[in-house]
């Protein structure tokens, strides 16, 4: 039981650092749209187009850090294996 | 007789200075025209945009010694990249758009006019509304003329002028009752504001 969270927590953690860094690797805070410029070709104005796309940054990062810590901790709570054995 | 020479004289010169002036018009149904809003943060800034502007602008173009009108943005259009941080935006802890839909700039007074061209800049003075809080600021204005080209943004079907309208002025959030001297670790307290607008003035 123990080696199967140990195993949850690294492959919750490695996915998670896996989405960060294949979404772009966002160093600012989670977009849950993104924004492109373009420019009106008559009046020269460069307008915002928003389309909705989920990317991934360092607070997503701090959360699948905090589930896989959780897991680890079950991973090596007493009382999990004390019952086990009784 | 003389009076009557005098009357029509005055009504010549009064119609004359009506015909050069013209109404613009900032409601946008291509969603071109776009506010920009920026706020310092320590992680990285926090920036938004908007393209629910309307609003008119009367002035003589090629002229401007006078303007009057007034831009007026649909607060709950607001816009930031990530939806619980929109949330929290425009609830009642900050913008409260619930309460104050609009955000206004009221045109009172242009000043150290400088013509370029088709361009121009000044200083457009004028009541700035926030959240129920409107105070007199000064902002650059960049200012384009664009005769008869509003044909070819309808495509033809409408002829007439444009007027594209550019500016970048900040305020501090406090002075607007914007969460005043609190979470300043968070975000600062001042804010950029840059517009680029587009207005139309149909000719019949």
């Amino acid at each position: 039981m123990k080696r199967v969270l140990q195993f949850t927590a690294a492959i919750v953690l490695a996915i998670n650092l896996a989405w960060w860094f294949f979404a772009g690797a966002n160093a600012g805070w989670t977009k849950t749209s993104v924004a492109t410029m373009k420019i009106d070709a008559i009046t020269g104005i460069e307008y915002p187009v928003w389309e909705k796309r989920f990317v991934p940054g360092v607070d997503f990062i701090a959360l699948g850090a905090t589930i896989s810590g959780l897991v680890l901790g079950i991973a090596y709570l007493p009382n999990l294996y004390s019952k086990k054995s009784s | 007789m003389k009076p009557y020479i005098a009357l029509l004289a005055a009504a010549l010169i009064v119609s004359n200075s009506l015909a050069e002036t013209s109404t613009f018009d900032f409601k946008d149904p291509k969603g071109v025209n776009n506010v920009t809003f920026t706020l310092d943060a320590p992680l990285e800034s926090i920036s938004g945009t908007t393209n629910g502007i309307s609003g008119t602008i009367t002035l003589d173009p090629e002229n401007p010694t006078e303007v009057t009108g007034k831009i007026i943005v649909d607060a709950k259009s607001l816009r930031v990249p990530n939806a619980v941080m929109q949330d929290h935006m425009l609830g009642d802890g900050w913008l409260d758009t619930e309460a104050h839909p609009e955000i206004s700039f009221e045109v009172s007074e242009i000043l150290n006019r400088q013509k370029d061209g088709p361009s121009g800049t000044a200083e457009v003075t004028g009541v700035f509304s926030l959240k129920g809080i409107s105070k007199k600021i000064t902002a650059p204005v960049k200012v384009t003329y664009l005769p008869g080209r509003l044909a070819d943004r309808t495509g033809g079907s409408t002829e007439g002028d444009l007027l594209v309208v550019r500016t970048t002025f900040t305020f501090s959030r406090s002075e607007f009752g914007i969460k005043p001297g609190e979470n300043l670790d968070k975000v600062s307290d001042t804010v950029t504001v840059s517009l680029a607008i587009a207005g139309a003035a149909p000719k019949n």
